[in-house]
C-alpha cells in the first residue's frame, strides 16, 4: 500500500471511494451484462481470444505501472515488441533454432530498456521524450533488420502454445505466465521495500533521494525490466498471431497508457495499484470484444474508449475536488508538511 | 554510494548476461530450427465434391472485412458486394479495422465472426500468415472463407478472388509509364506498406518488366513506402524528388499513395515535368487528370471484384463449388468464372483511365 505522501493537500484528501475500485467493479458489471445479454459472449471459446487478444497489453501495463508510479512512461514498448518480433523472424530465416532465438530477443529486450534507463538517469532527460525519440529507432531497427518479410513459418508446437487453450477451456496456455508475473510484480509493488521506494520517488523525488533510496538504480532497473517484458510480448505476439513483421503492435504503447490510466495510475507519479491497472486493460479489452459483437463499428469503439479514458481522468479529480471543498468547508487547511532537509 | 551503485549494477548486468549465454549456449546445440518445420504443402481447402446444380442458398449471412474500413476503395468493393448479396436474397454486414496494418485488430474481428456464426467471411488480408489460425479456426466451424483483393496463404481460405493478375497489373504499369516518359529518365516506385502483400508481388513483376531491353535506359533509383497513409506519402513524394532531381517519373500502385503524390506534384514545381501513373480512383484522380498533373493511370472495378466476392461466397456455402481447380460457376450479371490453380479466381484485365474516359466512372 502506499504510504502517505506530503505532496499537496488535495492529494491527501482521496475520494472516499478508490478509484481501482470503481474500475474493478465497473469490469464485473460488465462482464455480468455480457454473459446474461450479449450472444456468443459467454462461451468459453470467445473468453479465450478475449484474453488472448488483451494479453500483450496486460504484460507490458505490469512494468509500465511501475514506471508510472515512480514518475515516468516509456513509449517505446509497441517498437520494442516490433524489434522483438522482427529480429526472431530474421534469426529464424537463418536457421538458428527457436530455443536459441527466445533469450536473444529477451537480452534484446533488456538492452532496449538499458538504453532508455541510461538515457534518462544519466543524462537527466525526460523519459517521454526520451523513449519518443527510442520508440522510432527500435521500429526503425526492426524494419532494417526483417524488412517488408512476414515470416510465418514456426515450428506447430510453440504456435500452438502461443495461440491454443488447455483443452476446451477458457485459459490460454499463454495466460500462466502473465498469472505468474502479475503475482510477482504485485508482491514487488504492494508488498516490498522496493514497491514503497517506487512509490516515494513518484512522490518526491528529491525527498527520496534524501531519504537513502537509490533513485537512479531504481529507475534504471524499471525501464530495464521494462524493455524484457515488451521483447517477452513480441515474442508471444509472433507465436500468437504466427507472423513476425516489423510492425507488429504498432500504436501498443497507447492501448497500455490508456489501459494504466484507466487503471486510476496518477501520471505525476507516487499513486495506483497494479490491481486497477489490470482491471483497466481487461475492462478495455471486454469492451473491445463486446462491441465487436454487438457489431459496432471501428470508429465508434475508438470513440468509446476516448470517453472513457477522459471520464477516468476526470472522475478521481472531480471526486478529490469535492473532498478538498469539504475538507476547507469542516475547518481551516493545515498548511501542507513541508519535508525536514537533512 | 555512486560507486558503489555502479559497480552494484555492473555486476547485476554481467550476471544477467552470463545467464542469457548459458541458456543460449544450452540450447545452441539442439533445438528447433528452420530445416526441422516440415514445409506444409499449403493446398487449399477444397472438401467434398461440387455440385454445379445445387440450389443456391438463400438467408445466409456474408460478412466483408476489409483491410481498412474507410477506405474508398474499399467502401465501393463492399457496396457492390452488398447489393450482390441483397439479389441473392442473403444478408450482408460488414466489419473492420480502421487502420490497414493493425493485424491483431483483423484477427480478432475473425475471432468475432467466427463467434457470430456468420456462413460466410470475404476478407481482404493484412498479413499473408497472421489471419492462419483464426481462419482455420472458422472453416472448422463451417464458415466459408473467400479472400478478396489481398490473399492469405492458400491453405487458410477456400478461395481468393483477384483483381487482376498480379503480373498484368505489374507489367502494365511499368508500359503505361514507361510510354509516357519515352522509354527514359530514372523513375520510382511509391508504395504502401513494406509488407502489403499484393504491392510487392506488383513490384517484383514491375522489376522483372524493366529488365526487357525495350527498357534499358529507364533506371528504377528508390521504392519509398508511403504505409497508405495521405501525409506520410506526401511527404515522401517530396522526398523522393529533393533526393532525386531528375526523376521522370513514378508508379504508385495504391489508391492513397497515387492521390498524395499528384496532390504534391500538382501544387510544385514539378507539375507536368514528372509523370505520374499507376493505380487510382477515377472520383480521386478526376481534378488531377483534368489539371493536366496526370495523363493515365489504371485500376480494375473495384465494385465487380466486391459482387465477385460475395457470388463466389454464396456459391462456394451453396456446395456449387468446393475451390478445385477447373470448377466453373455463374456470377450473375459479371459472367462465368473458372478456378485457377491454386483456388484463385481472376476478375479481369484492368482499366486504363484517361482524359477521354474518366467521366464515364464513378467511384
Amino acid at each position: 500500500m502506499p504510504e502517505p505522501t506530503h505532496t499537496s493537500l488535495a492529494t491527501r484528501l482521496s475520494g472516499s471511494v478508490r478509484w481501482d475500485t470503481t474500475v474493478g467493479a465497473l469490469l464485473i458489471v460488465l462482464l455480468l451484462c455480457s454473459f446474461s445479454f450479449v450472444d456468443n459472449f459467454g462461451n468459453a471459446l470467445n473468453v479465450s481470444f478475449l484474453i488472448g487478444n488483451t494479453l500483450p497489453i496486460a504484460l507490458i501495463a505490469l512494468p509500465m505501472t511501475m514506471l508510472v508510479v515512480s514518475g515516468e512512461v516509456d513509449l517505446s514498448v509497441g517498437s520494442t515488441v516490433g524489434l522483438s518480433s522482427a529480429v526472431m523472424g530474421s534469426l529464424w530465416n537463418n536457421g538458428m533454432a527457436i530455443e536459441t532465438i527466445i533469450p536473444l530477443c529477451l537480452l534484446l529486450g533488456l538492452v532496449c530498456g538499458l538504453v532508455n534507463g541510461l538515457l534518462v538517469t544519466r543524462l537527466g532527460l525526460p523519459s517521454l521524450a526520451v523513449t519518443i525519440g527510442t520508440m522510432a529507432a527500435y521500429r526503425g531497427i526492426a524494419q532494417i533488420v526483417l524488412g517488408s518479410d512476414s515470416v510465418t513459418d514456426f515450428p506447430g508446437q510453440y504456435l500452438d502454445f502461443g495461440a491454443g487453450r488447455f483443452g476446451d477451456t477458457f485459459i490460454p496456455y499463454a495466460a500462466l505466465p502473465l498469472v505468474i508475473l502479475f503475482a510477482i510484480a504485485v508482491v514487488v509493488l504492494h508488498g516490498s521495500r522496493l514497491g514503497r521506494s517506487l512509490f516515494a520517488i513518484g512522490a518526491g523525488e528529491e525527498a527520496a533521494r534524501f531519504s537513502g533510496i537509490r533513485v537512479k538504480r531504481l529507475k534504471l532497473s524499471m525501464f530495464v525490466t521494462t524493455g524484457a517484458l515488451s521483447a517477452l510480448t513480441g515474442v508471444f505476439w509472433t507465436l500468437h498471431y504466427a507472423s513476425a513483421r516489423y510492425d507488429n503492435a504498432t500504436g501498443l504503447e497507447l492501448s497500455v497508457i490508456a489501459a494504466v490510466l484507466l487503471g486510476g495510475i496518477d501520471f505525476d507519479g507516487g499513486k495506483g495499484t497494479l490491481g486497477g491497472a489490470i482491471a483497466g486493460v481487461f475492462l478495455l479489452g471486454t469492451l473491445q470484444n463486446v462491441m465487436s459483437l454487438l457489431n459496432v463499428s471501428a470508429q465508434s469503439q475508438i470513440l468509446v474508449t476516448g470517453v472513457l479514458l477522459v471520464i477516468s481522468v476526470l472522475a478521481p479529480r472531480i471526486g478529490r475536488q469535492m473532498a478538498t471543498a469539504r475538507a476547507r468547508r469542516k475547518s481551516a487547511a493545515a498548511p501542507p508538511a513541508v519535508p525536514a532537509a537533512p | 554510494m555512486n560507486r558503489t551503485v555502479t559497480v552494484r549494477t555492473r555486476r547485476l548486468t554481467l550476471a544477467v548476461a552470463v545467464a542469457v549465454a548459458l541458456a543460449t549456449a544450452a540450447t545452441a546445440c539442439g533445438g528447433t530450427t528452420k530445416s526441422d518445420t516440415r514445409k506444409e504443402d499449403g493446398k487449399p481447402a477444397a472438401v467434398g465434391t461440387a455440385d454445379p446444380n445445387a440450389p443456391l442458398k438463400k438467408g445466409l449471412t456474408v460478412a466483408f472485412l476489409p483491410k481498412q474500413v474507410n477506405n474508398p476503395y474499399f467502401t465501393t468493393a463492399d457496396a457492390a458486394g452488398k447489393k450482390a448479396l441483397q439479389e441473392l436474397g442473403s444478408a450482408y454486414k460488414e466489419a473492420g479495422t480502421s487502420s490497414g496494418t493493425d493485424t491483431a485488430g483483423q484477427v480478432s474481428y475473425v475471432n468475432t465472426l467466427t463467434q457470430q456464426q456468420v456462413d460466410a467471411i470475404a476478407v481482404s488480408a493484412q498479413d499473408p500468415g497472421a489471419l492462419c489460425t483464426a481462419l482455420k479456426q472458422a472453416m472448422k466451424n463451417g464458415v466459408s472463407v473467400v479472400t478478396y483483393d489481398s490473399d492469405t496463404k492458400t491453405d487458410c481460405r477456400n478461395i481468393f478472388v483477384s483483381q487482376a493478375s498480379a503480373e498484368d497489373l505489374g507489367r502494365s504499369q511499368v508500359q503505361l509509364l514507361a510510354k509516357q516518359i519515352g522509354n527514359k529518365g530514372e523513375i520510382a516506385i511509391l508504395s504502401a506498406a513494406q509488407t502489403a502483400t499484393n504491392q510487392n508481388t506488383w513490384i517484383d513483376y514491375m522489376k522483372d518488366e524493366l529488365k526487357k531491353p525495350a527498357y534499358k535506359d529507364i533506371k528504377l533509383v528508390k521504392t519509398a513506402y508511403g504505409d497508405d497513409d495521405a501525409q506520410k506519402s506526401f511527404q515522401q513524394t517530396q522526398g523522393l524528388l529533393q533526393e532525386h532531381p531528375n526523376l521522370k517519373g513514378i508508379i504508385s500502385p495504391t489508391t492513397v499513395g497515387i492521390k498524395a503524390a499528384a496532390q504534391y506534384l500538382s501544387g510544385s514545381k514539378y507539375k507536368g515535368k514528372v509523370e505520374l501513373t499507376g493505380l487510382g480512383t477515377p472520383n480521386d484522380m478526376r481534378a488531377y487528370v483534368k489539371n493536366g498533373t496526370v495523363n493515365a493511370f489504371e485500376l480494375w472495378d473495384p465494385a465487380k471484384l466486391g459482387a465477385l466476392a460475395a457470388h463466389t461466397a454464396v456459391a462456394l456455402e451453396s456446395g456449387r463449388i468446393t475451390g478445385r481447380e477447373g470448377e466453373k460457376f455463374e456470377a450473375g450479371e459479371l459472367g462465368e468464372f473458372t478456378i485457377g490453380k491454386d483456388s484463385v479466381v481472376s476478375l479481369s484485365t484492368p482499366t486504363v483511365f484517361d482524359k477521354k474516359n474518366i467521366d464515364d466512372f464513378d467511384f
